[in-house]
């Protein structure tokens, strides 16, 4: 009798830490070997046949498709430079440069991944779109309410991500740190609605 | 008390074991996976055009909205596939995926020879059946191998305004994969 609320306990515990270890993993996209740049985080090995078995994990549930290494790579940020959660309803400022790639774009997604609802229809800016000053630098933008300039709206949702994907570039699993891959700053003004 | 607490460690041993065999076997139990997304849109070694993602709704999620995407689901059990992509005038890129969404292969346009990107898709065994004779080498054309017998073809092509989305799809209609 026992052995037997033993072997239950057991089970039990280990039902408990397993499955709730591999819903946390999953939830909070944990991966190995990923590559951050500030905000910016990226997982080069996903596009490869070398992914490591929880990003594969995450892509399965998910039901997306990762970009191929040959293809490009893929950033997400889903705070800015402070650790704040972007938030759609307050204004924030991606300013800087980008690690170079033949064409790159920047798209706003809902946590969950698909576009935001807005009255332009604008659900990010290609590298050929965004008006640049004359150093080449660029600043967007990422407001509920229209702003002059490159405006990327967020339709007053509560939390949302910023996706770059750089194609044809030599970004990758190689690359280490910040100096050969500059990105852009991500700065909440505090200015909310 | 003891008795109990060797339970215990004997559950939270047991419970690593359980964490890494369900994040091993999730990509092969998922139901809502790209694979299965794209099961009842795109055909058996053909081409299909994906609608643009919307916000209402995408095939996927996390698609590129400045791409037009075209899917080929590969079955290659009756031999090897050819497939050739028109380039269109920004960028064009093909990816390769395993029947479990793994890209294990990505190419783009900078590979590709004249006006397409053209490859034949094969198992590793194909791969070695090819008569060693035959004359034609890699420089005519590029062998790609598929670790699964089944699997995605997607190929992407980019429209840097979105006034080019049009010209970016037309590019894609031309899109072939058929069994050789």
């Amino acid at each position: 009798m026992r052995l037997l609320i033993g072997l239950l306990l057991s089970f039990v515990v280990a039902g408990a830490i397993g499955l709730g270890s591999t819903w946390f993993a999953l939830s909070s996209n944990l991966s190995f070997g990923a590559l951050s740049l500030g905000a910016w985080k990226a997982n080069p090995r996903s596009g490869t046949a070398g992914i490591d078995p929880y990003a594969r994990a995450v892509i399965a549930r998910n039901g997306e498709l990762p970009v191929g290494t040959g293809d490009g790579i893929r950033f997400t940020a889903s705070v800015d430079d402070s650790g704040r959660p972007l938030d759609g309803r307050c204004d924030v400022v991606i300013r800087g440069t980008t690690p170079a790639a033949r064409y790159f774009t920047l798209t706003l997604y809902t946590p969950s991944g698909s576009l935001v609802a807005n009255s332009l229809s604008r659900f990010g800016f290609t590298s050929q779109e965004l008006v640049r000053d004359r150093s080449g630098d660029f600043e967007v933008v990422v407001s509920p309410r229209a702003r002059p300039g490159n405006w990327l709206p967020t339709g007053g949702v509560e939390r949302y991500v910023l996706v770059m994907r750089f194609y044809d570039t030599s970004l990758g699993i190689a690359t280490r740190a910040g100096r050969e891959a500059p990105m852009p700053t991500l700065t909440s003004s505090g200015n909310c609605t | 008390m003891i008795r109990w607490l060797l339970w215990i460690a004997g559950g939270l041993v047991l419970g690593g074991v359980v964490h890494l065999v369900s994040i091993m076997w999730l990509p092969r139990t998922a139901t809502q996976d790209a694979y299965a997304r794209l099961t009842p849109v795109a055909p058996v070694n053909g081409f299909k055009l994906l609608p643009a993602p919307t916000p209402a709704d995408s095939t996927m999620p996390f698609m590129d909205p400045a791409f037009a995407t075209a899917v080929c689901r590969y079955d290659l059990t009756k031999g090897p596939v050819k497939l050739s992509v028109p380039v269109s005038q920004a960028y064009t890129s093909v990816t390769f995926y395993t029947r479990y969404d793994v890209a294990y292969y990505a190419v783009n346009d900078r590979s590709a020879s004249r006006r397409a990107i053209e490859l034949d898709l094969m198992t590793t065994k194909q791969h070695d059946d090819l008569p060693e004779d035959e004359d034609v080498t890699a420089a005519d054309r590029l062998i790609v191998e598929s670790p699964t017998m089944t699997g995605l073809i997607v190929a992407r092509a980019f429209s840097p305004e979105p006034s080019l989305l049009p010209t970016a799809t037309a590019a894609l209609t031309g899109a072939q994969c058929r069994p050789q």
